[in-house]
Parts: structure tokens; C-alpha cells; sequence
């Protein structure tokens, strides 16, 4: 039973490569070549049909001055805030008081609040459409509760789209963010908590001491996914406002799709789409970098 | 270190990729825009003189009445025509919108396509040379004379897609539209009031509701355009219809920011402002803005006729229909048109064939059929009205406009942007965030901007 030395083949520098050829081809021929076709396109004045010209850095340029990138630009940073930032803290609470807790159902409430992941978006957007018109029920629980002056047409408010938007958002991501975290702390050995509590911790002190240090990685993870959610979000804004009033909802998906299909700018479509790109690279290095870091 | 290298190799990659690849459209020769248009006497007009032929047509006459139309037509086309098949390809407007541009470019073109009137669509495609002229077929079908020159107006581009409304034609319509009032028999009753014959009078009406507590005006706005089938019949009162037609085709010498128009918007200021439309317009849906009033919101509804069979289901003879008082030409005029004009792609394999089916579902006795099974045929209009019911005002009021009124075009045909520039401007003047004046500004650098370019 002597070991054979390696062959050739395998010795090769080449050959951890070859390992990755199938799977690189695939990643090419569908996330590599379009994004590089992108990148051109962004380079051209084209309708999408018939000649193109070649315009240069001219599109993105445009972008500096152009106010409906800028609005894009702006709300979807508003976003971040009701995609990722609400979702993690009330995930974490959430999470929190199901690890502790004895309640009896618990998967039942576990399930409720993820439900939102799994039905289709253009459906939640449709149902929180109506949730939110004039006569819906949202405005009609605030005037039985006497809040009249609260209830307005809440997409139609300039004010009041966008965060209505995001609370959508919200809703939607709390649940992923609490699985997530959940099963972040279902890893922490029981001994940790023990010990803590004969130091005389109370919950909160738990809290801050033990979960919220054990789970920062998912807490990068949940945030580097809800970031994405909130930067790429398009079905959520088309269904509900699109973009209006106004511009006061639109986002760069939205303004890819409208000036590729609507207005048949493409290379314009195609800068913001880079852009965005870059956009949600950057920010997510940032993520992931403060995450490593601090542990 | 790494993955620095990795970014650096996929960068070298990403470099040769983008050498190699060409520039977007080249490998297509910008469609067939250097074929010469057909004379009127090298025009076959015999279908049956064609041999066997597949026809393809794609249209977006999906809805009922539209559909079994169209259905109809096509069994009877086959049955007089044994050698010609009609292979139909229906879908949503939007759906078809979107891929037209796609289609056109391509090797496979349909025959038939219903292209959109407005320059981001039929303008684009006839610049780039997509799109057939059809005049020669036009003469020897004798189209002209069955239809009436505001109709055809909207189908014509000059070659190079600068002017709107004059030149060849590029496209043929088949249904009309037009924006009037709807209105509510049993509530004016109520409030005393007879359909009104003048804006005026029509004014004095939303402050009477008004002091009545009813809502005088319904408008669901959520999705930005619905305000435009508002505005476009108010703008004529105050406007005259030359210029709104300037304007509307986005054909260079108007002025958004003139006092007329300024004052149209005021108006829907001050409606929107005081209460007239509902607590929140912009909040609403333009579908359940209808719904509700079939429910009994509101006094009146402007919009299209083709809310009109819909609230009749539920309101049956309450609902009535009228175009709108004579504007300030003294003329009646409101936004309107025709259902989305049937076109052939420049690239089409069966050109004659084509202009047969067009000719066909066109003629006299296509229109009969289009009107009896429920749609609103855009010739004969008031001969082809039903005896009673909505769809009788609306084919009258149909006719008045396209005969001895003025059909205006839909705002938003004016630049390619213009559909949002026009949806976000209005919603804001509704919304009360911007004046105006400071709207009227933001539509004509839209349209300056557009018109300087031609």
C-alpha cells in the first residue's frame, strides 16, 4: 500500500483551475458577459434598436446634474434605513425574546414573521397598496381612533411614500434577519448563559454581554443581504408609486427600467445600472470590512 | 495579495471582452430604412391574387369586446381569403410596448404590429426606418376618404420622425377613444343641476356639489397619468386647440409657460385644493377611484370612454356620459384619439398581404362588427350606436368631437419623456408642492428642450 507520487496532472499549476473552468464558464456566459455588456452599452447613445453612437464617459456625466438620479440616489439610501437598519434591531429583539422565551406556539409566531419572505412581492405590494389608499385600512383604523388628522393618502403624500415604501420593506425583511439571527444564537452554549446569570445578569445584560457579541457575523450577513434588498428594490416601488409622486419614491432600479423600456435610453439605463453596482460593491466592503474588524 | 491578483486577471479578461464585443446594434443595419417606399400602382390588392401566405400579426387587443372583435374578423378574413392564414400573437399593451423595439431589430419581424402613436414609439421606430410607409396603400385602398384627417394625423410622421401629425402614413386605427365627463344622472337630479352646456357651468356644478357635501370630481392619480385625461379637456377650455396640439405632438412653436396654459393648471390647483377631488388624489388608484364611484363617490368622473361598459355594469342607467363644453375656440374639443394604430414593419415578408388585413379589419363592415360586439369602432360612429345606455353617449360624443370637434392628442405623445415629465408635474400640482407657474416651467423644458433638438 505505497503511496504513489502525484501525477502530472494533477502536480500542475493548471490544474486547480480546470477544477473551476465548468463553474467559471457558467458565471461568465450569464453574470460576467452582461455586466461587461453593461459597461459598454453605458459608453453609447442607443434607443436599444438600430445604430448606436459612441459617447463616451458622456452618460455618467449626465448623472452629476441629473435630479431624478440624484432623487433615486438619495431615497435609496433613505431605504438602508428601513431595509437593514430597522429590520437588524427589531430582528435582534425579536430573536432575543424567542431564545429565552417559553411561549407556547412558538413556531407558529416564528412563522408568521417570516411569512412575509415567501409570498410573492408583487403580491405583498398590492396588499399594502390597498392597505395604504384613501379609504383603506389603515386610514380607517386611525379615524376610528379618533387620528383623523394621521390619515392622508399615505403613497400619494410626498412626505409620507417614501417611509410608507420602506416600511414595506420592513415588514419584509424582519423576518429573514430574525432567522438568521436566531439561528446565530441557538449556537451559543447554554454554560455562557448560566454563568452569567449566577453573576446576577439580568436579560438585558445577557443581552448586550453574550448575544450580541456571539452574533455579529450574522448580523454582517443580515446586513450585507438587506442592504442589497434595499439598494436593488424595484418591485416594491413600480407596483406601489412608481417612483411618484413626483419623484419622490423613485429608485436607481426603477430608473434603469424606466429609461431602458420607457424612455429607450439604454446607455443611460446601463450607467445608472453601473453605477448602482458600484454602489452596492462599496458599500458592502464597508459592511463586511467593520464587521471583521471589530471582532 | 491573492485576490488581488484574481481582480487583476478578471480585469485583463473584462478588457479583451470588451474589445472583442461590437457596439450595441451594429450587427443589425438599422432596419430596413433605405428600401423605398411601394407606389400606389406597383400595390397588390387582391388578396386572393397572393398565393399562400402566413400572415403574422401581433397585436394588444386582449380585453373582451377588443378581443372578440378581433377574433371575428380574422374567421371572416380566412374564410373570404382560403390561401391567406392569420397566425395571431395577443398580449398587454405594456408587454407589447416593450417588446416592439426588440421585434423590430430582429431577423423575424411580425407582418402586422400595433405600434404605439406617441414619438418614444411609432417617431423612433419610423427614424430608424422600421416601419413601412404606407402611403402608396393608403391610395389605393383609398383610406383617406375613410377617414376623417384629425384620425389619420395621428399616424403620420414626416420620414425622418421630426414632424408629428403631417407626412406619410405609417399606421392604420381600428377603435377611438376620447376623455369626456361622466356623470351621474340621479345625483344632479339631486342637486338640481342639468349637464352642464359651458365650463361655466360646469364650474358653478363642482361648487354646488361642493356646498352640498357630495365630492364634485373623482380622480385616482397614484399611478401619474390618469391626471393627464383630466387635464387634457380642461386645457381646452382655456387653450386654443392649435396650440394644444403644437404642444401635444411636440412639434416645435408653443409655449407651455403662456398665460393660457398657466391658467388651465390654476385650475386644477384650485380644484385639487379645494377638496374637489377627495382628500388625496395622488394616494389613490385610478382603479379604485372608479370603483368607488360607481359606489356612489362623487358627482362626475372625466376620463376615457373605456371606464364606461365597467361602471355601467354597476351603475346601469344611472351612468351617463358627455364630452366636454365647447373650449376656447368655441370648438368641442378633448383629448382623445384612436385605439392603437396597426402598422407593418418595414422587414415584413407579406407587406401586400398585410395592408389586405389592415384594409380589412378597417372597412365598413368591420366597424358593424366591431360595434356589435361592444367596442367603440373609430368610423361611423353615430350610425353604429347602440339604442340606449352609456355606450350611446359615448359613441355620440365620440362622433361630435371627430367629426365636428377637435380629437386632441393624448399630452404625453409630445417627447419621448414627456409621459412623466407631464405625470410628475400634474401630481405635484394636485399635491400642492408646486406652483403652477413653477410646473409650467418644468413642462416646457421638457418640451423646449425636445423641440430645440429637431
Amino acid at each position: 500500500m505505497s503511496k504513489s507520487p502525484p501525477s502530472a496532472v494533477v502536480r500542475s499549476r493548471v490544474t486547480p483551475y480546470l477544477f473551476i473552468l465548468p463553474a467559471f464558464l457558467v458565471y461568465a456566459a450569464f453574470s460576467l458577459y452582461p455586466l461587461l455588456r453593461a459597461a459598454q452599452f453605458s459608453l453609447y447613445e442607443w434607443p436599444g434598436f438600430g445604430p448606436s453612437t459612441f459617447v463616451g464617459l458622456q452618460n455618467y456625466t449626465d448623472l452629476i446634474g441629473d435630479e431624478n438620479f440624484r432623487a433615486a440616489i438619495g431615497n435609496a439610501l433613505v431605504l438602508i434605513l428601513f431595509y437593514a437598519a430597522l429590520p437588524v434591531v427589531i430582528g435582534l429583539v425579536l430573536a432575543a425574546i424567542f431564545r429565552r422565551g417559553q411561549v407556547r406556539g412558538m413556531g407558529f409566531f416564528r412563522s408568521v414573521i417570516f411569512l412575509p419572505q415567501v409570498i410573492a412581492l408583487v403580491v405583498v405590494a398590492v396588499a399594502w397598496r390597498n392597505i395604504y389608499a384613501p379609504n383603506g385600512p389603515l386610514n380607517q383604523a386611525l379615524r376610528a381612533v379618533g387620528l383623523d388628522e394621521l390619515a392622508r393618502g399615505w403613497l400619494g403624500d410626498p412626505g409620507a411614500a417614501l417611509p410608507a415604501v420602506g416600511f414595506i420593506g420592513t415588514w419584509l425583511e424582519m423576518g429573514l434577519v430574525m432567522l438568521l439571527l436566531l439561528a446565530g444564537m441557538s449556537r451559543i452554549p447554554d454554560d455562557l448563559f448560566e454563568a452569567a446569570r449566577l453573576d446576577g445578569a439580568g436579560p438585558v445584560r445577557e443581552f448586550f454581554a453574550i448575544t450580541l457579541p456571539s452574533v455579529r457575523g450574522e448580523i454582517v450577513v443580515a446586513l450585507v443581504l438587506t442592504i442589497i434588498a434595499a439598494l436593488k428594490t424595484f418591485d416594491l416601488v413600480y407596483m406601489t408609486t412608481s417612483g411618484g409622486p413626483g419623484n419622490a419614491t423613485t429608485v436607481p432600479s426603477y430608473e434603469v427600467y424606466h429609461r431602458a423600456f420607457q424612455l429607450r435610453e439604454v446607455g443611460s439605463a446601463s450607467a445608472v445600472a453601473i453605477v448602482l453596482t458600484v454602489l452596492v460593491f462599496a458599500i458592502n466592503v464597508l459592511v463586511t470590512r467593520i464587521g471583521e474588524r471589530s471582532r | 495579495m491573492r485576490r488581488r491578483t484574481f481582480l487583476g486577471s478578471s480585469a485583463a479578461v473584462g478588457g479583451l471582452g470588451l474589445l472583442a464585443a461590437c457596439a450595441p446594434g451594429s450587427d443589425t443595419d438599422g432596419g430596413g430604412g433605405d428600401a423605398a417606399a411601394p407606389e400606389a400602382s406597383d400595390v397588390e390588392t387582391d388578396p386572393a391574387a397572393m398565393g399562400e401566405v402566413s400572415l403574422k400579426v401581433w397585436d394588444q387587443e386582449v380585453r373582451g369586446a377588443q378581443n372578440d372583435a378581433i377574433t371575428a374578423l380574422i374567421e371572416a378574413f380566412e374564410q373570404e381569403y382560403p390561401n391567406i392564414t392569420v397566425e395571431r400573437v395577443s398580449q398587454s399593451f405594456d408587454d407589447l410596448q416593450q417588446q416592439t423595439g426588440l421585434a423590430l431589430s430582429g431577423n423575424d419581424v411580425p407582418d402586422v404590429l400595433q405600434v404605439n402613436n406617441a414619438r418614444g414609439d411609432m417617431g423612433e421606430f419610423v427614424k430608424a426606418g422600421q416601419l413601412t410607409d404606407l402611403s402608396a396603400y393608403s391610395e389605393a385602398y383609398g383610406w383617406e376618404d375613410r377617414y376623417s384627417t384629425s384620425v389619420l394625423a395621428k399616424s403620420r410622421y414626416s420620414a425622418d420622425g421630426v414632424t408629428f401629425g403631417d407626412g406619410p402614413l405609417w399606421g392604420l386605427p381600428q377603435t377611438g377613444e376620447v376623455c369626456g365627463i361622466y356623470y351621474s344622472a340621479a345625483k344632479l337630479e339631486a342637486l338640481g343641476a342639468q349637464p352642464p352646456t359651458t365650463w361655466d357651468e360646469l364650474f358653478a356644478l363642482v361648487e354646488a356639489a361642493q356646498e352640498a357635501g357630495e365630492q364634485p370630481l373623482v380622480l385616482g392619480n397614484l399611478e401619474q397619468w390618469p391626471a393627464l385625461h383630466v387635464f387634457g379637456p380642461l386645457q381646452a377650455n382655456f387653450v386654443s386647440t392649435e396650440e394644444i396640439i403644437t404642444l401635444g405632438m411636440g412639434n416645435a412653436g408653443a409655449d407651455w409657460t403662456g398665460d393660457a396654459n398657466v391658467q388651465a393648471l390654476t385650475q386644477l390647483a384650485d380644484w385639487a385644493g379645494s377638496g374637489a377631488f377627495g382628500d388625496s388624489p395622488n394616494g389613490l388608484a385610478y382603479d379604485t377611484a372608479w370603483a368607488e364611484y360607481t359606489e356612489g363617490t362623487g358627482v362626475l368622473l372625466i376620463g376615457g370612454s373605456w371606464l364606461g361598459p365597467d361602471m355601467e355594469a354597476v351603475m346601469g342607467d344611472d351612468l351617463r356620459f358627455m364630452a366636454p363644453p365647447a373650449g376656447a375656440d368655441g370648438t368641442v374639443a378633448t383629448t382623445g384619439g384612436t385605439g392603437l394604430p396597426f402598422a407593418i414593419p418595414a422587414e415584413a415578408a407579406n407587406v401586400d398581404a398585410a395592408a389586405a388585413y389592415i384594409d380589412y379589419i378597417t372597412s365598413d363592415a368591420a366597424m358593424e362588427l366591431i360595434a356589435e360586439k361592444g367596442g367603440m369602432p373609430v368610423l361611423r360612429t353615430a350610425e353604429l350606436a347602440p339604442e340606449s345606455g352609456v355606450n350611446k353617449d359615448i359613441y355620440e360624443a365620440f362622433d361630435a368631437v371627430s367629426t365636428d370637434g377637435v380629437l386632441l392628442p393624448y399630452l404625453d405623445y409630445a417627447t419621448p419623456s414627456f409621459a412623466d415629465t407631464a405625470g410628475a408635474a400634474l401630481q405635484e400640482v394636485i399635491g400642492g408642492q408646486a406652483e403652477p407657474s413653477a410646473a409650467a416651467e418644468t413642462l416646457q423644458a421638457d418640451y423646449g428642450e425636445f423641440t430645440a433638438q429637431g
